[in-house]
């Protein structure tokens, strides 16, 4: 997900947010699905709103490739930075706090406070590296569900998500189907095209290629960062859209009147790239980043529970869905939520779909969209009366 | 709720599952849903529209009826009804028989071209009839097709598919009271409602 999104305020902010850490697995490690084990795994997570006396109102949202736990609020008053989805969680927002409890964790692999490749290993004191095993979407899911138990949570009432926060919601619907009440997957996808694989491939081939990456080990030595900048202005393109570039850019020149002939950052849209590659930087990780976009070319849902058939893999499922996808979306292209859809109804299960008209690419899940918010308040509000949960008020 | 609704509304027993096709910002759906405990989903074509019913809480899916109709099981509903979409529909035999696929029993709702007041407009002027149900010039109608009541019985008849129950009303196509025609029908009747069986 991207920098660019200008946080409009819309209606109140949860105000103070604190961020927590939950550690499980001491004493019995994670068994990841690529056989190997990962313990203790720390949970970097937040919530907002009040778990109602029966533990009926919570849902989880989940935060795309390198996002993290901060959804909404801020951390402290003088932080002008608001959690990434504050347009849409908060009280009187779609995801209305004064009626839902919300949890955002930051994933396994990650590197904003949860177990990664950044973390120290307990067998070395050092950190991990490339010696962190390859984690999946399924074990970031059986990671936050550890989480969801030390609330005594036993049915979320929606597991919500875009982009690889998506697949993590699908994932949730067909792994832990009696857990889940709701499941909106946006603008995501139940496996990687080749396209989205080769995009992530080339960011990858960017961090590695610095020869300051190291094989993973540069934490004493200095990080990879311009690799790191490099795969970051890739996977930017891709959550943009022509329209949306040619929009904010065209050809306009930086900072000059005519071209410089040399490779100096003539076009705005060049400026803008370095700009956000380089503040990337500053916050990720480049191990994590690898880590990251493997276990999202990894997803493949069909493969994993259907034996290469989605509706077979759908088939496990038993909550209600709400899929949206976005017309200027090339990442996630709209067929491949019809699809899903397609699955989702062979099995007679309850969903609802929308396309949602928005010139914005990928990343239009992230930004003010009236048409979203209804469906999400509508949806969730529906949700809410079938499960009978009075929210505030029975608490 | 319009009256063709209304009548289709009547039909409909407690309780069951229905489609409804190019269900527009879900109406019909949201009065089911709450007089009659339906298990309901909609289709519509208009993403403004299908927003609309989905922010309503509705289940509705965004995308062309051909297409979304083919990815149910038979037999998965009990009702399938498309209302006044007839005359937009590019291949009606299809779409009829994919109806009383998945659904038990289809529902079908249009207005009646020859109606009195089209035939005479007809004859005397010698345009295309325009009318409150029909209110578009012929350059800019959404309306592929033109329906008679009594084309429609023998097009059914040609379907080997019967017709359960049927009604002809009189009501212009936004309001909420009319009446039953009883009384030659294809000359008087704005619009027919159709319940079809499936074909034996």
């Amino acid at each position: 997900m991207s920098e660019y999104v200008d946080q409009i305020e819309t209606g109140e902010s949860v105000g103070l947010v604190e961020k927590r850490f939950f550690t499980f697995g001491g004493d019995e490690p994670l068994e990841l699905e690529s056989g190997r084990r990962l313990g203790p795994v720390t949970l970097a997570y937040e919530t907002c709103g009040t778990l109602n006396a029966d533990k009926t109102n919570a849902i989880l949202v989940c935060h795309a490739l390198t996002g993290d736990s901060h959804v909404a609020g801020v951390y402290s008053g003088n932080e002008p930075k608001p959690g990434w989805w504050n347009i849409m969680v908060g009280p009187g927002k779609p995801i209305d706090t004064d009626k839902y409890f919300v949890i955002c964790s930051n994933v396994i692999g990650g590197c904003m406070g949860s177990t990664g490749p950044t973390s120290a290993n307990p067998e070395t004191g050092q950190p991990y590296g490339a010696s962190f095993p390859v984690v999946t979407i399924g074990d970031m899911v059986r990671a936050q569900r550890h989480l969801v138990d030390s609330f005594g949570i036993d049915t979320l009432l929606a597991v919500v998500g875009g982009s690889v926060g998506g697949m993590q919601v699908l994932e949730w619907s067909v792994r832990y189907p009696h857990r889940v009440h709701a499941a909106i997957p946006l603008a995501t996808t139940t496996k990687h095209s080749a396209q989205a694989i080769a995009f992530n491939e080339v960011a990858r081939q960017a961090i590695m290629a610095d020869p300051k990456w190291n094989r993973g080990d540069y934490y004493e030595t200095g990080r990879p960062e311009h690799g790191l900048a490099v795969a970051r202005m890739v996977g930017h393109i891709t959550y943009l859209s022509d329209e949306s570039m040619r929009h904010k850019f065209d050809r306009r020149l930086q900072d000059r009147v005519e071209l410089s002939f040399d490779f100096e950052a003539d076009f705005q849209v060049e400026s803008y790239l370095r700009y956000q590659g380089n503040k990337f930087v500053d916050r990720f990780d480049a191990n994590s980043f690898l880590y990251l976009t493997k276990a999202a070319d990894y997803f493949n849902l069909e493969n994993h529970y259907g034996d290469g058939s989605l509706v077979a893999a759908f088939s496990r499922a038993s909550c209600r869905y709400l899929v949206v996808s976005f017309t200027s979306d090339w990442l996630y292209p709209t067929y491949q939520s019809k699809n899903m859809v397609k699955a989702m109804k062979k099995n007679g299960l309850d969903v609802s779909f929308c396309e949602i008209e928005a010139p914005w690419g990928h990343d239009a899940f992230l930004l003010p969209n009236k048409r979203l918010s209804d469906l999400l308040s509508g949806f969730l509000h529906k949700i809410c009366l079938h499960c009978r949960i009075g929210a505030h008020d029975e608490i | 709720m319009r009256y063709d609704l209304q009548v289709i509304a009547s039909w409909i027993e407690p309780g069951s599952r229905v489609l409804d096709l190019g269900c527009r910002t879900g109406s019909l759906l949201a009065h089911l849903a709450e007089r009659k405990s339906i298990i309901g989903t909609g289709i519509e074509i208009d993403e403004d529209a299908a927003g609309r019913a989905i922010a309503k809480g509705l289940s509705v899916i965004h995308g062309d009826i051909y297409e979304e109709i083919e990815d149910y099981p038979d037999n998965a509903f009990d009702y399938v009804i498309l209302s006044q979409a007839l005359m937009q529909v590019l291949d009606p035999e299809i779409l009829i028989r994919e109806m009383l696929r998945v659904g038990k029993l289809g529902i079908v709702s249009f207005p009646n071209f020859t109606h009195y007041k089209n035939r005479f407009q007809m004859f005397f002027t010698g345009r295309a009839p325009m009318s409150k149900e029909l209110p578009y010039e012929w350059y800019n109608t959404p309306n592929i097709r033109v329906i008679p009541i009594i084309d429609f019985r023998r097009f059914c008849k040609h379907l080997g598919v019967p017709i359960v129950k049927e009604l002809a009303l009189s009501t212009h196509h936004h309001d909420e009271q009319g009446k039953v025609i009883n009384f030659l029908p294809n000359l008087f009747a704005t619009f027919g409602v159709f319940m079809l069986g499936q074909a034996r």
